[in-house]
């Protein structure tokens, strides 16, 4: 039905309830859950979930990108910061609790890109980090060398505690930022950048939005390609509710105004492609 | 004609639905998003994002902030004009056996009669719904939706180059309901549908500022559930055109409560959003209810409570 026309969507895209089998806090605020999920079977890096409460009265999914998929295991892994109602439920809930699972969902980063680059950087400001794991891994499946890819993590402060480095470090070289200098440089992972007078060949960024526009400015500075990815308030997850949007420099074929969803043309995108 | 013998069509403006459940108009694009998972066959209509003459740009973000059973939002009818919504959305539509509802929008009264126009004599389509409700747009929508004088205008002038038959959709954001009802009977409606969403705030206290870009957004959900109940039994006690009823439809029950008020037809919006397929277990729940107690025509509860 349908299939002949291309601007369909043909997503392998799973509804389900995911069952939980492992939960941990990784840092303050911020926690690793697993889910047995079919999402694992197609989830590429930089792609997301949306994730239903248990609630009658809250009843949007909260969109959470994918820290790691496991196509083997049948397992994704959700890390993210518990601040509002619906991801405080998810970090507090126990083995064996079941959530509503749509995905994956969007589009991720593009590994193609980063072929031949000598120098890949991937830049995750705190708990912009976790999609960009699966996205060291799945660099180094391809091909590219240990050397060649390299996490720079911003994080608040030992204190408030790291997370995720470890797993980094096993996949790529690793430089820390915190914001307090308690590790690694002082300051954001762009000071990190200019400390050490790095002349990355392509950027993959993920955290806050001051980040992602400096990335933007310095891979333009440089003449190289940044894929960032973005986050928006959504309803859907879809692209039907059109809450999303990011404002685009070229007209959107989807929309056909400086528009393009989050959710679907995204998460990431071109950082030449938006305006932030 | 359900498997059991039992009849759900029912029938708008000399349009047959072969059940009376359709999806709220921005809640499920044209459908393209979500056919995968909904067949789009079982609907008895679907009913499209609003479309305007040119592509709109909407608001600013955020559009969206969750609210206690319910959400704002602020998209502002973003849409990308009727030119391409004519070759890619209705051609897509033109594919499926449903109802093909088209919700027009404009800034102006000349913007709502040129998509009027322009789908007139399109065989695709069943019936325009027309927009004069929309809480996010500066100009056109609600200004025409909330004066009974301008509605009834407004209604003529759509009427009169329509070979469709037109429903206009009503804003709750008024006096009396029942006034604008008439209003719009009396310009010529086929069928009104109600409600459009209630203009809310919400304030992040934490930030200080606005949860919304556009400050307002429109409220749906099932927080206005019982709002909209109220307002479909007192519209469709004002008049005799056909009444389709939304607001805070998550179930069959709720559906069926919206007929009993005097809905001939109902209308599922935000929870769309909650769960893909709820449409389909809306329609599978009415045919059971109805069963269960033994009525043989869905007709027989449309407006049943007096």
């Amino acid at each position: 039905m349908a299939d002949s026309f291309s601007f369909c969507y043909s997503r392998d895209m799973i509804n389900e309830k995911a069952r939980i089998i492992k939960s941990e806090r990784l840092a303050d605020q911020v926690f690793s859950t697993v889910f047995e999920s079919r999402v694992a079977e197609t989830a590429y890096p930089g792609q997301f979930v949306m994730v239903g409460t248990k609630s009658d009265s809250r009843l949007l999914r909260r969109p959470i990108s994918i820290c790691e998929a496991d196509r083997e295991k049948g397992t994704i892994r959700l890390v993210y910061r518990a601040v509002g109602y619906g991801t405080k439920e998810l970090s507090q809930a126990e083995n064996g609790d079941s959530f509503d699972i749509l995905g994956p969902l969007g589009n991720g980063f593009p590994l193609d890109e980063a072929q031949d680059k000598k120098q890949i950087i991937l830049t995750g400001g705190g708990i912009g980090a976790p999609p960009l794991l699966q996205l060291a891994r799945a660099l180094r499946r391809t091909g590219i060398g240990k050397e060649s890819v390299t996490a720079i993590l911003g994080y608040r402060s030992m204190k408030s505690g790291l997370f995720l480095n470890e797993e980094f470090a096993a996949e790529v070289n690793v430089i820390l930022a915190t914001d307090d200098g308690s590790i690694g440089t002082r300051g954001t992972v762009m000071d990190a950048i200019k400390e050490r007078d790095l002349k990355p060949d392509i950027i993959y960024a993920c955290g806050p939005l001051p980040m992602l526009k400096a990335v933007r400015d310095f891979a333009a500075d440089s003449f190289i390609p940044a894929f960032i990815s973005l986050e928006e308030k959504m309803a859907c997850g879809m692209g039907v509710c059109l809450g999303c949007m990011v404002k685009t420099s070229k007209k959107d074929s989807h929309s056909r105004v400086n528009n393009a969803r989050i959710c679907t043309e995204g998460p990431v995108f071109n950082a030449e492609e938006v305006v932030l | 004609m359900s498997p059991e013998g039992i009849n759900t069509a029912v029938n708008i403006a000399g349009v047959n639905f072969k059940n009376p459940v359709m999806n709220a108009s921005g809640t499920f694009g044209s459908g393209m998003e979500y056919y995968e998972f909904v067949d789009l066959n079982r609907l008895g209509a679907l009913v499209t994002k609003g479309v305007a003459p040119e592509p709109w740009e909407g608001n600013p973000v955020p559009r969206i902030a969750e609210t206690p059973s319910g959400m704002l939002n602020a998209i502002g009818l973003q849409n990308p004009g009727i030119d391409v919504f004519i070759e890619r959305d209705l051609g897509f539509l033109s594919e499926f056996n449903t109802n093909v509802i088209v919700n027009v929008c404009g800034h102006s009264e000349d913007e709502y009669l040129q998509v009027v126009e322009r789908l007139s004599d399109d065989d695709r389509v069943d019936m325009l719904e027309i927009n004069v409700s929309c809480p996010n747009v500066k100009k056109g929508g609600i200004a025409f939706g909330t004066d009974p004088k301008e509605l009834k205008r407004i209604t003529e002038l759509v009427k009169q180059k329509s070979l469709k038959p037109i429903i206009m959709k009503l804003s709750p954001n008024v006096t009396s309901i029942a006034d604008m009802a008439k209003a719009a009977e009396a310009g010529g409606a086929d069928a009104i549908s109600l409600i459009n969403t209630l203009t809310g705030m919400k304030i992040d206290i934490h930030k200080r500022c606005f949860s919304l870009a556009n400050r307002t957004g429109g409220l749906s959900g099932p927080a206005i559930r019982p709002v909209a109940v109220r307002m479909v039994y007192e519209a469709s006690h004002a008049v005799n055109i056909p009444v389709i009823g939304m607001g805070g439809i998550t179930n069959s029950e709720d559906a069926i409560e919206f007929m009993m008020a005097g809905a001939s037809a109902v209308a599922v919006g935000m929870y769309n959003f909650h769960e893909p397929v709820a449409m389909i277990r809306i329609i599978d729940g009415i045919t059971d209810f109805l069963s269960e107690n033994g009525i043989a025509d869905i007709s027989e509860i449309i407006g049943c409570v007096d």
